[in-house]
């Protein structure tokens, strides 16, 4: 019985570190070649470690990508702040407040986390264009905003459901309005789930590329999801950059992912499984 | 008073309930009303000389052997990479489930690339399946193959036109990358799922001398019912409205064999000016989408109102 579970528990290790390799099969290809210079760039040598490592590939790819990298956090910061904002009072009122219709108008919301975007991309263009936001990251800033208005409203109305109604009773009884309910229980309260929203806003937006490709017709106001593609439509590709690019691009969400792992599957999980 | 503070709370969310009533509901209703029109040029466009021209444009998009081919190819991706995606995490889930040592470092190796951003893992993927010349001076994956005697496997993996009946080869490559991206996500989601199980079931099983096999399928699978059928959904959801991965990784393909219903909607608004053809597109791509997405939030929103 021991022996079969010690040769079962082999077993697992082997597929697991079998499988692992193959999914990072493509990251050390990524890697190897982001540290060539572009002399070594060649068709018969990419699977070889680099034998002269360099930087050019990465100092390139900051110079072109720099500024796309700047537009990126500056779409992603105001618009993951906003979105817990909005999201959280929201969240509040759906969980505990209710009125009259209430679960239908919050289930029309959620409706708007799923639909294609395809769908609605073209009036909201011609939107932006009436009110002078075309072609601006504040434009980017108000989609991502409306857009990420069911997905936060939904995170945190988990998670103030969570919280008794008795605690929001005896506040009442103690003569607290709902504005000292939700600033003094609520807030304090949901910090995690202000964790969890800002790291997947965070990821969702950074990693967005419809709106950005649609919106942002100005290079110099692209974010840099569409500068990474814009890359590879160059004439000649210079692979080492390009694979350089797409690990600057991927870095923050990576380092989210890493130092917040916990926090980051929370989130998903928020946004998969419900009830 | 209870009253007074309901009418406060719908006060402060009615800022967004007007803004979705408007960016969702008003804006789905205006591409509506585009697919019914002319505007399949740009001065007809500026003049907003709108003319109601029914079902022309869906007339027009059925018989359209690129659309036609766009349908096909949503279809098989959907097929595949759902499969590929609930095989590999459920595999993946059960293996992590039994508490190794390390498990956490594994999943996490599985999951990290659903943080990527599509555009970064098309970008990769073009790179490892880009074919080279073969046989002789090949690149990426066939580079590998050839320096491991297997010259015979390789092949032009998204640059073929060869197909199985409706089912275009070229798929393949782009259902791998999508898995890849995603079946870690689905192991998070069955991982999640199993713990949920009670240990005392298990155990009660193994007494009755079940083997890890008949555990499986029939203690585990069963309680994963609804998991599989989340997946099932988040999952096709996505496949659906495909866009940057397949226009990051290799376009629309020779013969439109790579093109997704997403990729012509792009193609026809944003570099052709026919906006009624692409508000079309955009509509069937909603209607698809709702099939799956609507049931799925009456049925949410049932259990909650039983609780």
């Amino acid at each position: 019985m021991r022996q079969t579970k010690r040769w079962n528990a082999t077993i697992s290790y082997v597929v697991l570190i079998l499988l692992a390799f193959l999914f990072m099969v493509p990251v050390y290809m990524i890697l190897v070649t982001s540290f060539k210079p572009l002399s070594e760039i060649s068709m018969s040598n990419m699977w070889n470690l680099p034998s002269s490592p360099s930087l050019e590939g990465f100092v390139n790819a900051f110079q072109k990508l720099g500024p796309n990298l700047k537009n990126s956090f500056l779409l992603v910061i105001p618009a993951t702040l906003l979105s817990c904002i909005i999201g959280s009072i929201n969240g509040f009122i759906f969980a505990k407040i209710r009125f009259k219709g209430s679960n239908i108008v919050f289930l029309l919301i959620l409706f708007g986390m799923f639909i294609p975007y395809q769908s609605i991309l073209f009036p909201l263009i011609r939107f932006l264009q009436q009110i002078g936001l075309y072609g601006k990251i504040g434009g980017l800033i108000m989609a991502h905003v409306v857009y990420g208005i069911p997905i936060t409203t939904l995170i945190f109305r988990n998670y103030y459901t969570e919280v008794p109604d008795e605690m929001i009773e005896a506040a009442n009884i103690d003569g607290a309005n709902m504005f000292k309910v939700y600033t003094n229980i609520m807030f304090p309260l949901s910090l995690p789930g202000f964790v969890v929203v800002i790291i997947w806003q965070f990821t969702n937006i950074w990693n967005e590329f419809l709106f950005a490709v649609t919106i942002t017709s100005d290079p110099t106001k692209q974010p840099i999801t569409v500068a990474l593609v814009n890359l590879a439509g160059s004439q000649v590709v210079e692979w080492n950059m390009q694979m350089a690019g797409a690990i600057v691009a991927a870095l923050p969400t990576l380092l989210v992912y890493i130092f917040l792992g916990k926090y980051f599957i929370q989130g998903l999980m928020a946004g998969s499984v419900k009830g | 008073m209870k009253s007074r503070r309901k009418l406060i709370g719908f006060f402060v969310v009615s800022p967004s309930i007007v803004a979705i009533a408007i960016f969702v509901y008003g804006f789905i209703s205006s591409t509506v009303r585009n697919s019914f029109s002319n505007f399949n040029s740009y001065s007809r466009l500026v003049q907003n000389e709108f003319e109601f021209v029914g079902w022309r444009n869906y007339q027009r998009l059925f018989q359209d052997s690129r659309f036609q081919t766009d349908l096909w190819n949503t279809l098989f991706f959907t097929v595949f990479f759902l499969l590929g995606c609930i095989i590999l995490g459920l595999f993946l889930a059960n293996l992590l489930d039994r508490k190794l040592k390390g498990g956490r470092f594994f999943q996490n190796v599985f999951l990290f690339p659903y943080a990527l951003s599509f555009v970064v893992t098309g970008t990769i993927w073009s790179w490892f399946f880009a074919p080279g010349n073969i046989p002789n001076d090949p690149s990426g994956i066939n580079l590998l193959l050839k320096n491991m005697g297997l010259d015979s496997l390789q092949w032009g993996w998204f640059t073929v036109t060869d197909s199985i009946g409706k089912f275009n080869l070229a798929l393949i490559p782009v259902i791998i990358a999508a898995t890849w991206q995603l079946s870690g996500y689905t192991m998070a989601m069955y991982l999640a799922g199993m713990r949920g199980i009670p240990i005392s079931m298990i155990e009660a099983a193994r007494v009755d001398g079940a083997s890890n096999w008949q555990i499986f399928w029939r203690v585990k699978m069963p309680l994963l019912r609804t998991i599989t059928l989340s997946a099932m959904i988040i999952l096709g959801h996505i496949s659906l409205k495909i866009f940057d991965l397949v226009y990051a990784m290799t376009g629309s393909g020779p013969n439109n064999v790579t093109d997704m219903p997403a990729v012509y909607m792009y193609d026809l608004t944003f570099e052709r000016d026919r906006y009624a053809l692409g508000a079309a597109v955009a509509v069937i791509m909603l209607v698809m989408v709702a099939f799956v997405i609507v049931p799925y939030l009456l049925s949410t929103l049932k259990k909650e109102d039983s609780k």
